[in-house]
């Protein structure tokens, strides 16, 4: 295993502090399930957490995301086994939700070669100055945006249509099991002309134009041995973040691997190398630390032989690094110590904004899992949950 | 006509399972309940007027799957949930 120059655990002086000015916050997880969504608020200390649920029992629920620029308005992307999919969108914290007048849809074609939207896989609400401006993302591969806080969504950029994108689109065939998504969408913060988004499959993809153009952003990434890496439809990015303290710094999780880039640069490192060899660097999710460019989580899974996609060996563990990529330790206090195979999904580990900072992740086997100090002890705080799709944290006002 | 609504529609229906509605095609009564109780048609027929895979229609008991079929005020319209797994 690699070890790590920085300690896990904050000061005790600076945890303390970090401790009373948590005690004024008012954090809230969201949790995404195949069956429902659920609410758990937190006490100050995010020791106690009060369970608000189920929301839309028996919905499929892909994504639930808190509004950071009002904190209060709430958009969840939902469908069942049978209807449609649309959106809800509610004002007072999920006591109440009115669905989307005009969910995401694609264009109606005459000639009968339209896609049609199977679910809206992401949501990303837009940069501060736009405050009513939200973003998703939809499988099969598709961009859309809504301009009245998500009422009314209509096709975003013209990638939806491109004949170059459809063909880096691939078939449902080429997707993730439950579909080929569009997801990661990134606004940088200093700019809310400057997007990014991955797909599944479909690579990387930047605009610095506000969505007129896109571009690849591709080059350092493998791909799946035997296929092109100058070829977006190979690619699959499985999650990138955006460093909030240094946009130009991004991390990302990918079938194939660990990395990071430092803008302007083009090209991705692939910092997994570092991971144990036993570990490897294969996983769905990727969370940053919002004030500490250099450090960044991983739940890694097995990806070998025939991608079992569980924890590896039964024994789940978060792996963090303190200096971007160059070492990563083993977060595991508290988690099972054998025969736990799960599996985390892209969506489902996030970070909270206290200090020290919060984790927090959901398994496929319906536990939901929280560290108070930054991954160096975890805690199971709700179990019995349906398979869990996604995971955000919040902070209300 | 008289319009049977599966349980998963009844949150547009305030819970009613009969409905009436109107048209003289098939299209023409989904777009009439979507106007009594918007949102209701998407989540049967998707943006290119394809019939969602789990949504089965029955007009007096026999199944169609063409929005174009003729119905008459008389008619009854069964929607109906296909199993699609738990």
């Amino acid at each position: 295993m690699a070890t790590q120059s920085k300690s896990v655990a904050r000061p005790t002086a600076r945890a303390k502090a970090g401790a009373r000015a948590q005690g004024a916050r008012r954090t809230v997880l969201l949790v995404a399930t195949r069956k429902g969504a659920w609410l758990l608020h937190g006490d100050g200390a995010r020791r106690a957490w009060r369970i608000d649920g189920p929301h839309f029992l028996g919905h499929i629920v892909n994504h639930l995301v808190l509004d950071p620029r009002d904190g209060r308005t709430l958009l969840a992307a939902a469908k069942t086994g049978h209807l449609g999919p649309t959106v809800f969108r509610s004002t007072d914290l999920g006591r109440t939700w009115t669905e989307a007048a005009r969910p995401p849809a694609f264009e109606k074609r005459a000639d009968g070669s339209g896609r049609s939207v199977d679910h809206t896989f992401w949501l990303t609400p837009a940069h501060g100055n736009e405050p009513d401006v939200w973003y998703a993302g939809t499988s099969p591969q598709g961009l859309f945006r809504s301009a009245d806080g998500g009422v009314t969504w209509a096709p975003f950029s013209t990638i939806n249509d491109d004949p170059q994108y459809l063909k880096w689109f691939g078939t449902v065939q080429d997707g993730t099991p439950d579909g080929p998504k569009l997801h990661s969408i990134i606004v940088d913060p200093r700019d809310p002309k400057h997007l990014y988004f991955g797909m599944s499959g479909g690579g990387v993809h930047e605009s610095t134009d506000g969505g007129a153009t896109f571009r690849t952003l591709i080059d350092g990434l493998e791909v799946v041995e035997g296929f092109p890496r100058d070829d977006p439809t190979a690619h699959d990015p499985h999650c990138i973040r955006m460093c909030p303290s240094s946009p130009d710094r991004l991390y990302q999780q990918n079938h194939c691997g660990i990395y990071r880039i430092d803008r302007p640069s083009n090209h991705w490192v692939r910092i997994g190398v570092r991971m144990p060899k036993k570990v490897g660097d294969i996983g769905f999710t990727m969370v940053v630390h919002p004030g500490d460019a250099d450090t960044a989580w991983v739940l890694p899974m097995d990806g070998q032989t025939v991608w079992p996609r569980t924890s590896p060996d039964g024994k789940p563990a978060v792996y963090g690094t303190r200096n971007a990529g160059k070492t990563w330790q083993r977060l595991d206090a508290g988690l099972p110590r054998e025969q736990a195979w799960w599996t985390v999904k892209r969506q489902a580990m996030c970070a909270d904004a206290g200090d020290p900072v919060g984790l927090y992740f959901g398994t496929t086997g319906g536990e939901l899992w929280a560290s108070r100090d930054e991954g160096g002890r975890w805690k199971c705080i709700a179990r019995g949950l349906p398979e869990i799709y996604a995971v955000e944290s919040g902070e209300l006002r | 006509m008289k319009v049977l609504i599966p349980s998963p529609l009844r949150s547009y229906t305030a819970e009613r399972n009969w409905v009436e509605a109107s048209g003289a095609t098939l299209g023409d009564v989904l777009d009439d309940l979507d106007r009594q109780f918007p949102g209701i048609r998407f989540r049967m027929i998707d943006e290119q007027e394809r019939m969602r895979r789990h949504i089965r229609f029955f007009v007096n008991g026999g199944q169609t799957f063409d929005l174009a079929q003729p119905l008459q005020p008389a008619d009854e319209l069964f929607i109906v949930q296909a199993l699609s797994g738990g």
